[in-house]
């Protein structure tokens, strides 16, 4: 049998990196067991035996970047000064056999992913199959489990963790189950710190913060479209009132655009609470409040100056200029490595009002300024704790 | 009972149904079917009428056939050929003078109106869920949710001045099912699908079968007032490109409109104006109050309804027995066992659904 034959010339019964001596690669191996395989991917430098004799006809062969696939029969052996009468062999037509593909991905597959690896890159399959013929469910609000989980988390997690060294304190006031709101402080020019807080939230308890965002996010093409997917809906009292029935744990960051785009050197002072609509949604569904400091993501993009006018003319709610932005470019996107803290609060019940507290405005002032209190407290104390900005 | 029914709408597909089905049955004396074409098929034991609501002949026919019942159902998006500029007439003026002439006959104790879930607009400052008491967050300034709009503001007026009448209006979701031909039905059908650009619409069916269903469950069960109709769950546009298996193309919102009269022309596909708002910011609408109050439970739900709807199409080149195809052999190549869906999957998936909803 030819085939036989082909892998004793090649590498000489010892399958290896070219040198022959070598360890056999793992691919290799595989290749070697398979009677239908081709020659191990190596270059013809690599052989320690070429003549030079053969440089012409190798420099042909050389353009193609990888050996023939089909040796010509005959007792070559690594290491002797027979002319590797292979290496000219005229290609294939149809690119890279499908046979070292198939290799190489295997092998890259047990390298990324390690001995499971037919197990997820069977799950992967499947993944992207469900993805493909649109196989998955979302809820009401149009929000895609199982892509936030394997996408969109998955991409925040590094950030988290090694750009941004995310501690986390009093994950336990987080009720494990049954509707609660979180109220959190917003800063950072771009909402990273609702996705952070969501991501900590989500890897501390299991459960998915469901934020509620302004109109404005759902305007913007693929921001609009993750924002739902990744459990957002909008900020208004009917689905917030809705997602707190129906037991969801949603976020609310009350300070909204005046937050998030406040300068520079008003950090960590917490803007006006909007109108309390969170306070008197929490109440006519009784449950309770989280307040939440966030410290840190006011360091990412410290926003020193704003061009109102093109804000304007752009119908967004500032245009930010950072020390960074727009002066390095793209480059300039990319958020300073501030250190972070986030601190989620003792719960504040609503549950003790009767039904008609939340139209009593007085009373909706006063729970908004307890929680607002609460969380610029613990802003103030986070900041004492934190040794240095970018530490 | 003693009931004459008449419907206006015949000539379209799911009004001459509706009269064929209830004329049929034993529910009802006569059925009276108006329109101003003939209707193309088979009309059962319905007896029609060819009149234009429109003209105040319509009066007449309501006091001479006795009639008790009005189910109003020719506010349409687009007539039977097609054209959506000749539709406001029929749909506002229509309304307008049908309701009039209601007014008139003493005999009328009830009134059903299909009005549509195009009455909510559509807008990035939409909330999740409709109720029945919200409005369009975005008044509509032109096309059928303007008609619609109208048309339900006629009804209301109605309602009013003839307490004694029971209205009920059934804000319906899209109708959809094998012989739908509507719309979003055609747009659907597209051999590619031109969608808006980084948005994915969460969008709301009823199985035409439903559709047939409530509008009977409406005519003969004595339930006042305005309700929201559609199937349970929701189907996001991409899932539903996707089970097609066709493919999509995904475009800007400003060319959606220019490409979807080139296509629009051909194949009837609505993108309007209005429709492309739709199919930017989706809708969905809460159906709690049609489940509770009006008593009617859809045996379809949405992805069931778009599942039985695209097994009447056909699959597409990216068909999901294809995909499935595929999966295999790239596992069967790579020598990987490909993965059971159990172990992943740890949420109910669309063929579930499909048992559930036809058994259900």
């Amino acid at each position: 049998m030819p085939d036989a034959e082909v892998i004793r010339i090649g590498t000489g019964g010892r399958p290896g990196r070219g040198t022959g001596n070598a360890r056999p690669s793992a691919s290799t191996r595989r290749l070697a067991a398979t009677p239908s395989a081709k020659s191990p991917g190596r270059s013809p430098e690599d052989s320690p035996g070429k003549s030079p004799g053969t440089s012409a006809e190798k420099s042909r062969a050389e353009p193609t970047g990888r050996p023939a696939r089909q040796p010509t029969p005959g007792p070559t052996w690594p290491g002797t000064d027979e002319p590797r009468a292979r290496v000219n062999e005229p290609t294939p037509p149809g690119g890279i056999p499908p046979g070292e593909l198939l290799a190489a991905l295997t092998t890259a597959a047990r390298e990324l992913l390690g001995d499971e690896w037919e197990r997820r890159l069977a799950h992967f399959l499947a993944f992207l199959r469900r993805r493909l013929t649109g196989d998955f469910t979302v809820d009401d609000y149009g929000f895609d489990p199982e892509l936030t989980e394997k996408l969109l988390l998955t991409t925040l997690r590094p950030i988290a963790q090694k750009w941004f060294r995310i501690e986390v304190r009093g994950t336990e006031n987080i009720p494990a189950d049954g509707g609660a709101l979180v109220v959190s402080n917003h800063s950072g020019t771009i909402p990273l710190d609702g996705l952070m807080t969501g991501l900590m939230i989500h890897d501390h308890t299991g459960r998915h913060l469901r934020p509620l965002g302004a109109d404005l996010v759902f305007r913007l093409p693929v921001i609009g479209e993750l924002a739902r997917k990744g459990g957002a809906t909008l900020a208004c009292n009917e689905d917030a009132e809705r997602m707190l029935r129906g037991g969801e744990l949603v976020g609310v960051w009350p300070e909204g655009f005046k937050g998030i785009g406040k300068p520079y050197s008003e950090r960590y002072k917490l803007q006006r609470f909007g109108r309390g609509g969170f306070v008197a949604a929490a109440i006519r569904t009784g449950v309770s409040i989280v307040p939440t400091a966030v410290v840190g993501a006011e360091e990412i993009y410290p926003l020193v100056g704003n061009v109102p006018s093109l804000a304007r003319l752009l119908g967004i709610p500032y245009v930010p200029i950072t020390p960074l932005f727009p002066l390095l470019g793209p480059l300039g996107l990319v958020p300073l490595p501030s250190k972070w803290l986030i601190e989620f609060g003792e719960p504040i019940r609503t549950d003790d009002y009767d039904a008609g507290a939340a139209d009593d405005p007085m009373l909706v002032f006063n729970v908004t300024d307890q929680v607002r209190e609460t969380i610029q407290q613990t802003l103030y104390s986070l900041l004492e704790q934190r040794s240095a900005v970018f530490s | 009972m003693g009931r004459v029914v008449l419907v206006t709408g015949v000539a379209a597909d799911l009004g001459r149904r509706f009269a064929r089905c209830l004329a049929d049955g034993d529910a009802v004396d006569r059925v009276v079917g108006v329109d101003g074409t003939p209707p193309r098929g088979d009309v059962g034991g319905m007896q029609f009428v060819r009149a234009d609501i429109r003209n105040p002949v319509i009066a007449k026919v309501i006091v001479r056939e006795q009639v008790d019942t009005v189910v109003h159902l020719s506010v349409a998006a687009s007539s039977p050929t097609g054209a959506r500029q000749s539709m406001k007439e029929p749909n506002v003026i229509g309304t307008m003078q049908l309701l009039a002439a209601c007014q008139q006959a003493a005999g009328v104790r009830h009134l059903v109106v299909k009005s549509s879930a195009a009455v909510y607009g559509a807008s990035n400052r939409d909330p999740a869920m409709f109720t029945e008491d919200m409005n369009a967050r975005r008044l509509p300034r032109s096309g059928f949710p303007k008609d619609v709009t109208e048309v339900e503001s006629y009804v209301r007026g109605f309602a009013r001045r003839r307490p004694d009448v029971r209205v009920t209006t059934l804000r319906t979701a899209d109708v959809i099912g094998p012989q739908v031909s509507s719309g979003i039905t055609a747009y659907f059908r597209l051999p590619v699908i031109p969608t808006v650009l980084g948005f994915d619409p969460r969008l709301q069916f009823l199985h035409e079968s439903d559709a047939y269903a409530v509008l009977r469950h409406a005519t003969l069960q004595d339930v006042p007032g305005t309700f929201n109709v559609a199937g349970g769950d929701i189907i996001l546009l991409s899932q539903a490109v996707r089970r097609l298996g066709r493919p999509a193309l995904a475009l800007p919102s400003f060319a959606l409109s220019p490409v979807g009269s080139v296509f629009g022309q051909a194949r009837r596909a609505d993108l309007s104006p209005e429709q492309v708002a739709y199919l930017t910011y989706g809708r969905g609408m809460d159906t709690s109050r049609m489940r509770t109050v009006l008593g009617f439970r859809p045996r379809w739900s949405t992805p069931a309804a778009f599942a039985d709807f695209a097994a009447a199409v056909g699959p597409g080149v990216l068909a999901p027995h294809r995909v499935h195809a595929a999966e295999r052999s790239i596992a069967g190549a790579l020598g990987v066992e490909p993965a059971g869906d159990a172990p992943v999957r740890d949420v109910p998936v669309g063929d579930a659904r499909v048992e559930e909803g036809q058994h259900a």
